[in-house]
């Protein structure tokens, strides 16, 4: 059998590259989100909530988590359309506040002291499977049409619609399911840890899933996987004295040094 | 009379976002940068100016200037450190943001570390007096504080319509190439501009220490994105647009907990985010030129 604590590490491993990936979807097209963190508060908090109150099955209520999460993704990213970069950044702050101020409050999921007694039924196999499958999403999408008219957004929306591409589809489309797989990994996290409370889905959340991606390269999806593992795996080889407390502190300062000695992250493309 | 109480509490906790809003206004003037750490500098404003009051006594007079030369240093050290390089470098557009976004981190873990993470109060006490005036109630405290913040505020407007260092810095945020053929030095002037809206953000920092009388390591996200929301909804880079945003986010507040629920006070500001990004992304005042951001 496994170690236990290297088997939390692979654990903890896999739902960070499920949330990168998560991030790096609309990242692809060009639509940066600081609100990670919310979608995967839904995903927790509506698989959670399924499996511990109404009894449902695991699997059922990870993809309700998923789903739910898409579909309020779909809402949030409609207004994109309209905004860019910078507007885009802070609407999707406000937004992971929202999130985080309405489970603050939602008492059928125990409002501030958060939601304890889940069943633990995340396991190792789960886990890469999952990952597995959303790996294998993000590879399929890259090559794919869709793929293509991706990346045509993020270079020059203008051309890109002049040549055909349905904007608005293609970008509401990509951040509904960033958003759906956020969701996922919001889930599996849920029922790892048991317990939920809202402060763990907040901005450091949020901002911690936007480093990963930034970390390892936002170009394609293989650096947002590199990233979410050297977030995870570094902090525990680390692990001397109280490294782990500072975790992020290290982040942070490890974040203005990548941005000024390799702005396009450690396996990034430059453009 | 009960709204009109409402909307003098409203003013004096909206004049502190107007003090924050302005800070990332003046920068991104200058800079088309959101400064995500400026929240984490008001904070720090505010724990320094507990730790100098502590240290040394004194009130308010004491407060606010050490919260606002500490911020002030400290926010040129962040353009110095984490900022500036990465311009210099030309990478992504966004690069410079995303540093940003680790030294807040930086500077909120550090803050923890020295003074735990549970709120403290803050003794920054003065005489206290109460004056009613018909139904309304107003203490020493809200006058200090709207004394504080629009007297910042006008002379802010003074100074950077009045002198030559003021237009300087009006011309760098017009056109930082321009300026500099015409012998503006702006690096001097990004310094000034850090430095000027640090020492704003510290100054508010006391300030809603003062109305609130407790300050938390993790305060400075909260009145960051709310300073952020001023700020959309006056336009980016407009001071005066930042000043109304404030004002506006500060009475949405209290009136929306007054007659709705107080539970959700946090949550209003970002609906109003939220709203001005569908219907006016430019902001009440904005032009449409950063638009395109």
């Amino acid at each position: 059998m496994l170690d236990p604590y290297i088997e939390s590490i692979l654990i903890f491993s896999g739902i960070n590259v499920i949330l990168a990936l998560s991030l790096y979807l609309p990242v692809s097209a060009g639509l940066l989100s600081l609100g990670q963190g919310g979608f995967m508060a839904i995903g927790a908090y509506v698989s959670g909530y399924m499996t511990s109150v109404l009894g449902w099955p695991f699997a059922v209520a990870l993809i309700a988590g998923g789903v739910s999460a898409g579909i309020v993704g779909l809402l949030v990213g409609l207004p994109s359309l309209r905004i860019k970069g910078v507007y885009l950044i802070i609407m999707t702050m406000g937004f992971g506040e929202i999130v985080r101020v309405f489970f603050l409050n939602f008492e059928p999921t125990g409002a501030a002291s958060g939601m304890g007694g889940i069943p633990t039924e995340t396991t190792l196999p789960i886990v890469v499977g999952v990952t597995v499958l959303v790996l294998l999403m993000c590879f399929q999408i890259r090559g794919s049409r869709i793929g293509r008219a991706l990346e045509a957004v993020r270079e020059d929306e203008l051309a890109a619609e002049v040549i055909g591409i349905n904007l608005t589809r293609i970008k509401v489309a990509i951040f509904g399911l960033g958003a759906a797989v956020a969701g996922i990994g919001g889930g599996l996290f849920a029922h790892y840890a048991t317990f939920i409370d809202p402060g763990q889905f907040g901005f450091q959340r949020s901002a911690e899933i936007f480093i990963m991606v930034v970390l390892g390269g936002m170009g394609n999806f293989l650096g947002a996987t590199v990233g979410a593992l050297v977030v995870t795996i570094l902090p525990e080889v680390l692990r001397v004295g109280d490294m782990q407390e500072w975790r992020m502190t290290f982040f942070g300062v490890l974040l203005v040094i990548i941005m000024i000695v390799r702005p396009m992250g450690l396996i990034g493309v430059r453009r | 009379m009960l709204l009109l109480q409402q909307i003098i509490n409203g003013v004096m906790l909206g004049s502190s976002y107007s003090l924050i809003a302005i800070g990332y206004t003046l920068v991104f003037g200058v800079l088309h940068l959101i400064h995500l750490a400026h929240g984490e500098v008001f904070m720090v404003g505010a724990f320094v100016a507990l730790q100098v009051v502590l240290l040394m006594g004194g009130g308010v007079g004491v407060a606010i200037p050490a919260a606002a030369v500490a911020s002030a240093v400290l926010g040129v050290l962040i353009y110095l450190a984490a900022v500036k390089p990465i311009m210099a470098r030309k990478g992504h557009f966004l690069a410079p943001m995303i540093s940003t976004i680790g030294v807040g981190l930086v500077l909120q873990e550090l803050a923890t570390r020295m003074f735990g993470g549970e709120q403290v109060g803050f003794p920054v006490q003065m005489e206290s007096h109460v004056w009613h005036l018909g139904g309304l109630t107003i203490t020493s405290v809200q006058v200090v504080i709207l004394a504080v913040s629009l007297g910042l505020m006008l002379a802010l407007h003074l100074f950077v319509t009045l002198t030559r260092v003021g237009m300087a810095m009006r011309a760098t945020a017009e056109s930082m190439v321009i300026s500099h053929t015409l012998g503006i030095r702006s690096d001097r002037i990004i310094i000034l501009t850090f430095a000027i809206a640090s020492a704003l953000a510290g100054v508010a920092g006391v300030l809603v220490g003062m109305s609130f009388n407790s300050i938390s390591p993790y305060m400075g996200v909260d009145m960051g994105i709310k300073g952020l929301a001023a700020m959309l909804l006056g336009g980016l880079g407009n001071v005066y647009g930042a000043m109304i945003g404030g004002l506006v986010i500060g009475i949405v507040e209290v009136i929306s907990v007054g007659y709705l629920s107080s539970s959700y006070r946090d949550a209003f500001a970002f609906f109003v985010i939220i709203a001005v990004l569908l219907f006016r992304p430019r902001g009440i005042f904005g032009s449409t030129a950063h638009v395109e951001g």
